[in-house]
């Protein structure tokens, strides 16, 4: 046994030691696990949340009413009608991303737990928001990041992000690609005792609660009704798992909830001479899919960010487009924001041309943006890189060798994504270990719970992998 | 000569090539697992040698010294002509002049 598989087998101890929580009191049956109450074991209400935020300034923000962009979608669409856009503008908190909602949680958990400090994985806004709340609470912040190739060359916007939480504080560990990030992350849990600030634990997605229930206030407030729909950037789930929740508490059980990513399919996440041929380092499906189909990849237990459960409807976006998307946004609505949330704004401004005038989408997040993140460095990156990046139809784009900018906004586009499928899959990778091929009647229900099908569907499915109900 | 108690950024190979992961795409599997810290050295050193650092938060690391006093080099980029019809076309949709 080398000391990479040493320590990947010490894993459920050192979780349970950083995280506080013990995993095991949620599992039953073979297969399911109880994902209500490890929400309700946070403690905190939607209200205790809104207060532990209220004293680190998070959450809040203004709802944007994106008047010209709305238009310029009406003068483009087939049918001359689209739906009111609007954006949440999370980069007024104060680390500049919703993630301050997401960190804000778990880092007040950790302090009233008696940790000294808090460790997390991300090469991400979320190593700012880590960084950023633990200042605010009086914790040290060490955050481990995925950040070069074997070159030792990154992203400008991972380069930008650790620059973030290094300014705030934070010591950073920057490593080549690979998932033993994790053996790293691991190590460092070990050696300091801190706290696992995970993306993906309760804490953090109900974190996000907050945002849904705010937006669905917001729109009660100036528009008199819930929006019909409510798009979110797709990544690893949480944002659009905690939006959804929070729209659910606020009783908007109407609105739609659309998940969009930036599509990078035939690219290799993993792979150290890909690294640095994707423009996109979040928001895109090198996470959205294996995410959405095997939740419980990431460096919980068991994750609270299950999408599968939340999303209406899957879209995928060209790179090229959300760069545009970026521009058009500075340019006509004097918002310079982005990336992440310009994911989802190109594919609103597709999807308000389905809809009727007097309807509303809202896009639920922006971020800060600056050196390294902006379309310049990017674009730059990408020609250094050898991607070509022009004018045309976007539909032609292929992740890794060009950037296609849409030669005129009525040629934007959106490839429907199949959710089926994702839960066909996710179906698949939950019962591939059992030995036996059954699963009981709970796990039955679960896997129902799991995908939102009925039982007729969840039963079909799993008669494809030979596994039997008793 | 890097005097004790500059600030440094340091080298480590975590993972050889042999201990990395069985599932991770052939190119990578090439490569060690590196990582860099940043921290204030804890002697006096050169570059290219081992030295200790204490990081922001204290802790004591260790590495090959890489960089003296590392700064940020990333910018806003250079010129991007391919995107400069964006605002002027959707502004003149806009007006209705197009």
């Amino acid at each position: 046994m080398n000391k990479y598989e040493k320590m990947m087998g010490r894993k459920s101890e050192i979780m349970i030691k950083s995280v506080g929580v013990d995993y095991d009191q949620y599992e039953y049956g073979k297969i399911a696990f109880d994902y209500e109450k490890l929400m309700r074991d946070t403690g905190y209400t939607l209200d205790d949340v809104m207060k532990i935020q209220q004293e680190t300034g998070v959450g809040n923000t203004p709802l944007l009413e994106l008047r010209n962009m709305t238009e310029l979608a009406r003068k483009v669409s087939k049918t001359g009608k689209a739906a009111r856009i609007m954006v949440k503008d999370e980069q007024c908190n104060p680390s500049g991303s919703y993630k301050d909602r997401r960190a804000s949680v778990s880092v007040f958990e950790a302090k009233k737990k008696g940790y000294k400090g808090v460790v997390s994985a991300t090469s991400g806004n979320y190593g700012a928001a880590v960084a950023s709340q633990a200042n605010m609470r009086g914790l040290d912040c060490i955050i481990v990041q995925e950040c070069f190739d074997s070159r030792k060359v990154g992203q400008p916007e991972i380069v930008e992000k650790a620059r973030k939480c290094e300014c705030f504080g934070a010591e950073v560990l920057q490593l080549t690609v690979g998932p033993e990030l994790f053996y790293t992350f691991l190590k460092v849990l070990d050696d300091t005792s801190f706290y696992n600030a995970s993306l993906y634990s309760n804490y953090g997605v109900a974190g996000v609660e907050t945002l849904g229930y705010e937006i669905a206030e917001e729109c009660r407030e100036k528009f008199g009704k819930d929006p019909e729909v409510v798009i979110c950037t797709h990544a690893g789930g949480g944002n659009l798992t905690g939006t959804a929740r929070g729209l659910k508490k606020a009783g908007a059980l109407q609105t739609k909830v659309v998940g969009a990513s930036a599509n990078l399919s035939g690219l290799h996440m993993a792979s150290d001479t890909q690294f640095n041929r994707k423009s996109f380092t979040t928001g895109h499906t090198g996470f959205g899919i294996p995410f959405m189909t095997n939740p419980d990849r990431s460096d919980v237990p068991r994750s609270a960010a299950r999408p599968l459960r939340y999303m209406d409807r899957y879209v995928t976006i060209s790179q090229g487009q959300i760069f545009y998307m970026t521009e058009l946004l500075a340019q006509i609505e004097g918002l310079e924001r982005g990336p992440a949330g310009n994911t989802s704004l190109a594919a609103a401004f597709v999807i308000a041309q389905e809809m009727e005038n007097d309807e509303i989408i809202v896009v639920q997040e922006t971020e800060y943006t600056g050196a390294g993140k902006h379309v310049g460095p990017q674009l730059s990156f990408a020609k250094e890189n050898g991607i070509k990046v022009m004018k045309g139809n976007p539909s032609e784009e292929i992740p890794g060798e060009n950037i296609i900018l849409p030669e005129h906004p009525e040629k934007f586009t959106l490839q429907e994504m199949d959710l089926n499928g994702y839960r066909r899959s996710l179906i698949k990778n939950v019962v591939k270990g059992l030995e036996d091929k059954t699963i009981g009647k709970e796990d039955l229900e679960y896997l129902c719970e799991e995908t939102r099908l009925d039982q007729v569907k969840v039963l079909e499915m799993l008669s494809e992998f030979d596994i039997c109900v008793k | 000569m890097i005097k004790k108690g500059t600030w440094v950024e340091v080298e480590r190979t975590v993972l050889e090539p042999e201990e990395r992961s069985p599932h991770i795409p052939e190119d990578t599997k090439k490569t060690p697992l590196i990582m860099w810290i940043k921290g204030f050295c804890l002697e006096d050193c050169e570059i290219g040698e081992w030295v200790k650092v204490e990081t922001i938060i204290g802790r004591v690391e260790e590495g090959k010294v890489v960089n003296v006093e590392p700064n940020y080099t990333h910018s806003f980029g250079n010129y991007i002509g391919e995107t400069s019809y964006i605002g002027k076309q959707a502004k003149a949709i806009l007006r209705g002049e197009e």
